[in-house]
């Protein structure tokens, strides 16, 4: 077992007795759900919506050459600096190379998961920067020192006491856990940063190709402030970012509300196409989109999964999902988690080190169904498993399927195996549920039920010759 | 019509009761039943375990028993996506691809049968109890099956159907995930138990019966005042 899947393991076994945990994760999605389906409700055909979602999606990234240079043609016309990233580590020094040469010190940065998914942030305090994250629940898990739980909610897990409790603590005060007062904490202390900051750095909801223009959706208004105070902008995004068209927001921006936030709308939707221009009173002077690939070129040569990019990081998948309301966003150990994650994961990094997460699924569906993009989610996971089995078969479980299929197909086989499977239960009891037991993996929990006296394939067998 | 059944493994070995009701209930309905004796199995452990050239030794054996059959019903909504969602992808680009394609519309899920392709509801069932409905997940999800357990529920006299909050929230069994996994399949369970126990429901009612054997398996290690049954069990029931 990788280490990755022990730490997995570990972990779920932690989470899923941790009743308190799944209190909390419950009863926020569950709230969530109600809303949601207002929202949606207010669609006229959400099916159709999702649908037509689906094929602009397909458009873009099946022709995402093409998009991509629209994109950047747009950006540089009106002076927007635009760099190509191959590997987060090129990501990461291209922003270092920026923030060095403005002689910056201090960083403002908006939610941008493109950036977990580099490390950009322990790069850059590697490098002596400061870094603060203005999205509230971003700054409350890196006060902690967490990474995000979720992608869209990255402080789900945590109560107002707990967030009162962090803020008392690396804050030196919050006068009340609600949740107002403790949005004004943190403002007071945003507010300082994003006038200091001498760079802003944020991700990208959707890249517009026709009009060069990067589109940001929020809440809280912060990405706005970290994008229009700061002297220096950074964005960056991954390559699938791209929709072909402006219009293509009118459907966009609205899906990815409601079933990301279960709103109808966001509260802030910008759009950003480059640096101040002559003549304009405020923006930053220096804009800098960073394009990054990261695998994802290499995702595009599947074809079998190449839609997979459509994702849009919205989190629906995360929410409905059975095994990530259990053990929770941080027992997957990775930038995505939930299904989408799975899914990614071990394609994005190494198959048989992640492949469990593609295990660690009882392929309810739940995801496909929610996907506003129709990522058919579950049965990728079934293609992650066999892919993982082709690359690197387990021996025994090899075996043990290839007796299974003779005996399955054998009456004789089949026969035989249901004999000794009652005379084995027999003896059963004396080892239930214990490490001795050969099906502890069930009998741990769960009780097994006895093999029938009668199979249904013995009792036709005999109904036959009866009625003979 | 002839129907040709096909009984999955674990309702062979542990639930025959179910097969049993199922012959019952289309032989009343005027139809004859065969039932062939292998494979047992659908293939579907090694196929969602990703050993897809495994799998296929077995469900070549399962289309050749079903080349010939006019209609198939399958007593399970996981084994039947298995066949009519699974097999052509399983298939696809082999010699076998076609006949896989070819039987896919010819098998029916048993409830999905009833209602859909024989247009029947009621079936002169009694069942003077509070149940509450487990959704399948594959059932649900892989083959739409969210009406035709409840048109037929809705015919049986006395039953009182409780929808509980999470009717479709998966029960946590997943096959061999049920295994690999135990501890997130367990909360899982607990989870949709919880729910059904809060309708005050006297029985978890649901069209697989490997959902069910994973539930029972938890009430009766946590002795929860709750049974599973089977639909058909419940089809039967004068
Ligand atoms: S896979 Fe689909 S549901 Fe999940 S985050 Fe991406 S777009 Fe949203």
């Amino acid at each position: 077992m990788s280490t990755a899947a022990t730490q997995f393991k570990r972990d779920a076994r932690r989470l899923t007795a941790d009743l308190r945990h799944r209190h909390i994760i419950h009863s926020a999605l569950s709230q969530y759900e109600v809303t949601r389906d207002e929202k949606k409700a207010l669609f006229q055909d959400w099916q159709g919506a999702r649908q037509l979602a689906a094929g602009i999606k397909w458009e873009a990234v099946n022709h995402l050459d093409r998009y991509v240079d629209q994109f950047v043609r747009g950006l540089e016309a009106r002076g927007t600096r635009v760099h190509w990233a191959r590997t987060g580590q090129q990501a990461r020094d291209i922003v270092l190379g920026i923030l060095k040469s403005r002689q910056a010190r201090m960083v403002v940065k908006s939610k941008a998961m493109t950036t977990e998914e580099i490390h950009l942030n322990e790069a850059m305090e590697g490098a002596g920067y400061e870094v603060v994250e203005s999205d509230l629940g971003e700054f409350i898990v890196q006060l902690r020192g967490e990474a995000p739980y979720h992608i869209v909610f990255p402080a789900m897990h945590l109560t107002r006491g707990e967030i009162r409790e962090t803020f008392q603590r690396k804050l030196g005060g919050a006068p009340s856990d609600n949740p107002e007062a403790l949005t004004m904490v943190a403002r007071r202390v945003l507010r300082r940063k994003y006038i200091e900051a001498d760079a802003g750095i944020t991700g990208a909801n959707f890249a517009i190709a026709e009009t060069g223009m990067i589109s940001i959706t929020e809440n809280e208004g912060n990405a706005r402030l970290a994008a229009a105070l700061p002297k220096t902008m950074i964005t960056l995004l991954g390559l699938e970012k791209v929709l072909p068209r402006l219009e293509d927001l009118a459907l966009f921006l609205p899906m990815l509300a409601t079933v990301g936030a279960a709103q109808l709308i966001s509260g802030y939707n910008t759009m950003y196409g480059g640096p101040r221009q002559p003549g304009e009173a405020d923006g930053p002077e220096e804009f800098h989109v960073i394009l990054l690939d990261h695998q994802r070129t290499a995702y595009l040569a599947d074809a079998e999964q190449r839609d997979a990019l459509h994702c849009i990081r919205c989190g629906a998948c995360l929410n409905v999902c059975p095994i990530y309301r259990n053990v929770g966003g941080h027992t997957y150990g990775t930038t995505y988690s939930g299904p989408i994650g799975a899914v990614i994961t071990p394609n994005l990094r190494n198959l048989q080190d992640w492949k469990h997460l593609s295990y660690a699924s009882s392929l309810c569906g739940a995801c496909s169904e929610a996907c506003p993009v129709q990522i058919p989610l579950h049965h990728h996971l079934l293609r992650n498993r066999r892919n993982s089995t082709r690359q690197k078969p387990c021996w025994w479980q090899r075996t043990a399927f290839r007796g299974y299929a003779l005996v399955a197909n054998s009456c004789r086989g089949w026969g035989l195996v249901t004999r000794l499977g009652r005379f084995g239960q027999k003896f059963h009891g004396l080892i239930l549920g214990s490490r001795l037991d050969p099906a502890y993996a069930w009998t741990k929990t769960r009780d097994l039920p006895p093999i029938a006296a009668q199979t249904f394939k013995e009792w036709w067998r005999r109904r036959g010759k009866t009625r003979a | 019509m002839k129907v040709t059944l096909f009984i999955p493994c674990y309702i062979d070995l542990f639930y025959p009761q179910v097969g049993q009701c199922i012959v019952r209930i289309l032989e009343e309905l005027g139809h004859g039943v065969v039932c062939p004796e292998s494979p047992a199995c659908c293939g579907q452990p090694a196929f969602n375990t990703g050993y897809w050239d495994e799998t296929r030794t077995v469900a070549v054996k399962v289309m050749e028993r079903l080349r010939e059959a006019e209609v198939v019903v399958i007593p399970s909504g996981s084994c039947g996506a298995m066949i009519k969602v699974f097999y052509p992808e399983l298939f696809a680009g082999t010699p076998h691809e076609a006949l896989a394609r070819e039987l896919a519309p010819r098998c029916h899920e048993f409830s999905a049968f009833l209602v859909n392709k024989l247009g029947v509801t009621d079936l002169g069932a009694r069942f003077p109890h509070k149940v509450t409905f487990h959704d399948g997940c594959h059932g649900l999800r892989e083959l739409d099956n969210k009406q035709p357990p409840r048109a037929l529920m809705a015919k049986v006299r006395d039953l009182e159907l409780v929808e509980m909050s999470e009717a479709e929230t998966c029960c946590g069994f997943g096959g061999t995930f049920a295994a690999k996994f135990p501890m997130i399949s367990t909360a899982m369970g607990e989870v949709k138990c919880a729910s059904a126990l809060e309708t005050g429901a006297e029985y978890i009612v649901s069209c697989d019966s490997s959902c069910l054997m994973h539930l029972q398996g938890l009430i009766d290690r946590q002795r929860k005042p709750i049974k599973t049954l089977h639909l058909a069990e419940i089809l039967v029931q004068r």
